[in-house]
């Protein structure tokens, strides 16, 4: 893994507040989505964004991809904000940064061949001469694993699995330097996924592409991504390297969500778990620290103030008042 | 094998209708579930799992054909019984179920205890032989047993920890969140003091957290009440955290049934070990198993798996294995791993 001086992607401060309207169209309260959330995301690294449903992830993972506005903060992508840019200029941006959803095979039109569906970015996208686009979908397609043969073919002629190989391809095309990756594995089944993790790996490798992988699923999370962030309500409350989170998670949510995961040949979480509640609704967030209701170490500081990332410029951060001196709870 | 299983099902072999020819969803299938045992039917999507559990409720879909085997269900022949029988004492009474999906499974517009006691209207375990008929449908709630119903009713809910039951009956499916959905749902499961509760993939829509709680809770009432319960998932981990014996199937088939522990440690056929190690963990190298499952509209011959499988030889592609194995570790294979190979976790 290379790693530049400067961050390939630099978030800073972003919010998302959705508001809810009643049926006189008079707002009544706002969902925080993402509220201050800043990150740096370098060259060449897979940066897992975990957390629970309702947390922000997608939120976050639309917004850096242009689909939603932030409400405040900046987008740095290789030094350049694209936080407000015109539809014409983030056009362009597609070229460096694609968004890929939780099924690409889904994402192909029915009525197009396979061909016609690869060439469509690049006719768009590039000022290259159709001999030179169909050598660069011949490309992709056999390093996504597929024969030139396929080129000719329908969606609806090939198998699922091979839809989402060219569902993978099509966003390669353009040769991105960021991919992210909403949920690229929900749903499927362990050898499904299996194939799709392997697949991902090996592009990383050969387009030295940068990930940022969105899932819900630490014990994939954990194989595929160098750094974790895990949100929780809208929040980043822990970011560390991989292998230091799971050894000594910080953040006492973390340290529930790890012992949530079902380990075979492990002790079984039905035997140990004990975090009870469910996420506070994130339109009527408690006074403090968001985690407090369900928290098993909260105290009366945790009312009163939130917490704030830290120690700053340490890989490890984490949000909680007592990160500094909890005992690592270890796990693996 | 299991000495008076509650449920046994043998050769069960079910195939659908459908507009491009006959899909052969399941092919012979064995499966017994022990009195209070906890039964994981576990397989990827469209191996049959649902099928099964389908057919154990007898809510196979229109076009389905059985076309052989037997579900026997303590001491009754399901396949054989006459249709009223099957209604009045086995189908939501001795076996329920627990969907997959807690946003879709409640009508949004009724209040929660609205939708329960209308169950227990038709379903309560006091229902007197005398209500038999279509008289609920026209009449309200037989006074007799509405205070006793409410009153299990809310006991039920204390016991899937559902904060303030006497409130919660009167709110809507809207105010609850997906994992006290799922506790209602399973609350409902237990109203009848069922036998056997068909669990179709429980935690699936839930988050981790959520999921761990939800099984924990189905873990004790299993304990609790002496309910057998079978479990469909395709995650291997929820398999391992409550059930007691695991069968694995492919494509229609059973391939392996085993003790918790033997399956996870030492799985004997070639596409257990191979779905173990395509798990993700940390302390190896993840591993695909190639190829993909096969249509189940020309399905391979004999074992379904030999196409994908290395150790697959000429007899496999003939006729399928008969069953092996002992200690209730049985292996439908030609080949299978022996005892010792094992995987790491």
């Amino acid at each position: 893994m290379s790693v530049d001086t400067q961050p390939l992607l630099r978030a800073e401060g972003l919010r998302r507040h959705f508001p809810v309207r009643n049926a006189f169209g008079v707002t009544t309260h706002t969902i925080k989505a993402l509220d201050d959330v800043s990150f740096d995301l370098r060259s060449g690294e897979t940066l897992g964004i975990v957390g629970e449903s309702g947390c922000g992830k997608t939120t976050l993972g639309k917004m850096l991809a242009g689909i939603h506005k932030a409400d405040a903060g900046r987008i740095h992508l290789e030094g350049t904000d694209i936080t407000s840019l015109s539809v014409e200029e983030r056009r362009r941006i597609a070229q460096r940064l694609q968004y890929i959803h939780q099924d690409p095979g889904n994402a192909l039109d029915p009525r197009w061949t396979i061909g016609r569906s690869l060439d469509e970015p690049l006719a768009i996208h590039t000022a290259l001469s159709r001999p030179e686009r169909l050598a660069r979908v011949g490309k992709i397609l056999a390093s996504v694993g597929l024969p030139e043969s396929h080129l000719d073919l329908y969606p609806h002629e090939i198998s699922g699995g091979q839809q989402r190989r060219v569902g993978l391809a099509r966003i390669l095309t353009l040769q991105p330097r960021l991919v992210i990756l909403d949920e690229p594995t929900s749903g499927l089944d362990v050898s499904v996924q299996a194939t799709i993790l392997k697949l991902l790996r090996a592009l990383q490798a050969e387009f030295q592409l940068t990930y940022l992988f969105i899932s819900h699923d630490l014990s994939v999370v954990q194989i595929m991504c160098d750094r974790i962030a895990v949100m929780y309500l809208g929040r980043i409350v822990e970011i560390a390297p991989s292998a230091e989170l799971f050894a000594v998670p910080r953040h006492p949510y973390t340290r529930s969500l790890l012992s949530a995961i079902p380990r075979i040949g492990g002790r079984r979480v039905t035997d140990t778990f004990t975090l009870e509640g469910e996420p506070a609704d994130a339109s009527n967030l408690p006074s403090g620290c968001r985690f407090r209701s369900r928290c098993p170490q909260v105290a009366a500081v945790c009312a009163k103030q939130d917490p704030a990332l830290g120690p700053g410029g340490s890989a490890h951060q984490a949000a909680c008042h007592f990160a500094g001196e909890t005992p690592g709870g270890g796990h693996v | 094998m299991i000495a008076d299983p509650l449920l046994a099902i043998s050769d069960l072999a079910i195939a659908f209708r459908t507009g491009h020819g006959v899909a052969r969803v399941l092919d012979g299938v064995n499966l017994s579930v022990g009195r209070g045992r906890i039964m994981g039917l576990v397989g990827e999507s469209g191996c049959g799992k649902t099928t099964l559990a389908r057919a154990v409720l007898s809510v196979l879909a229109p076009n389905a054909l059985i076309e052989g085997g037997t579900i026997h269900f303590g001491g009754l022949d399901l396949l054989a019984l006459p249709r009223a029988r099957l209604e009045t004492e086995v189908k939501g009474r001795r076996i329920t179920f627990v969907p997959q999906d807690p946003y879709g499974a409640f009508n949004p517009l009724f209040r929660v205890g609205d939708q329960m006691m209308e169950v227990m209207k038709w379903k309560s375990p006091r229902r007197q032989p005398y209500e038999r008929g279509f008289g609920p449908l026209l009449t309200r709630f037989p006074r007799a047993r509405y205070k006793t119903d409410r009153e299990a009713l809310i006991a039920l809910l204390n016991e899937v920890q559902i904060p303030d039951p006497e409130r919660a009956l009167a709110k809507l499916p809207g105010a609850f969140s997906g994992g006290q959905r799922q506790r209602l749902l399973i609350a409902m499961a237990l109203m009848t003091n069922p036998d056997l509760i068909i669990a179709d993939e429980p935690t699936t829509a839930l988050d981790v957290t959520i999921q761990a709680q939800i099984l924990k809770l189905l873990k004790r009432l299993a304990r609790e009440r002496g309910v057998s319960i079978l479990l469909t998932t395709h995650d291997l981990g929820t398999a391992y955290e409550i059930c007691d014996e695991v069968t694995v199937m492919y494509a229609g088939q059973d391939v392996e049934t085993a003790p918790v522990a033997a399956f996870f440690t030492h799985p004997r056929h070639p596409y257990t070990a191979r779905l173990l190690e395509s798990l993700p963990s940390p302390n190896r190298e993840i591993k695909e198993i190639g190829g993909e499952v096969p249509s189940l509209l020309a399905p391979p011959q004999g074992c379904r798996f030999h196409p994908r499988c290395e150790r697959a030889s000429p007899e496999c592609t003939a006729s399928r294995p008969a069953k092996s194995g002992t200690g209730g570790h049985i292996v439908r294979c030609f080949h299978p791993l022996t005892m010792a190979a094992e995987v790491a976790p």
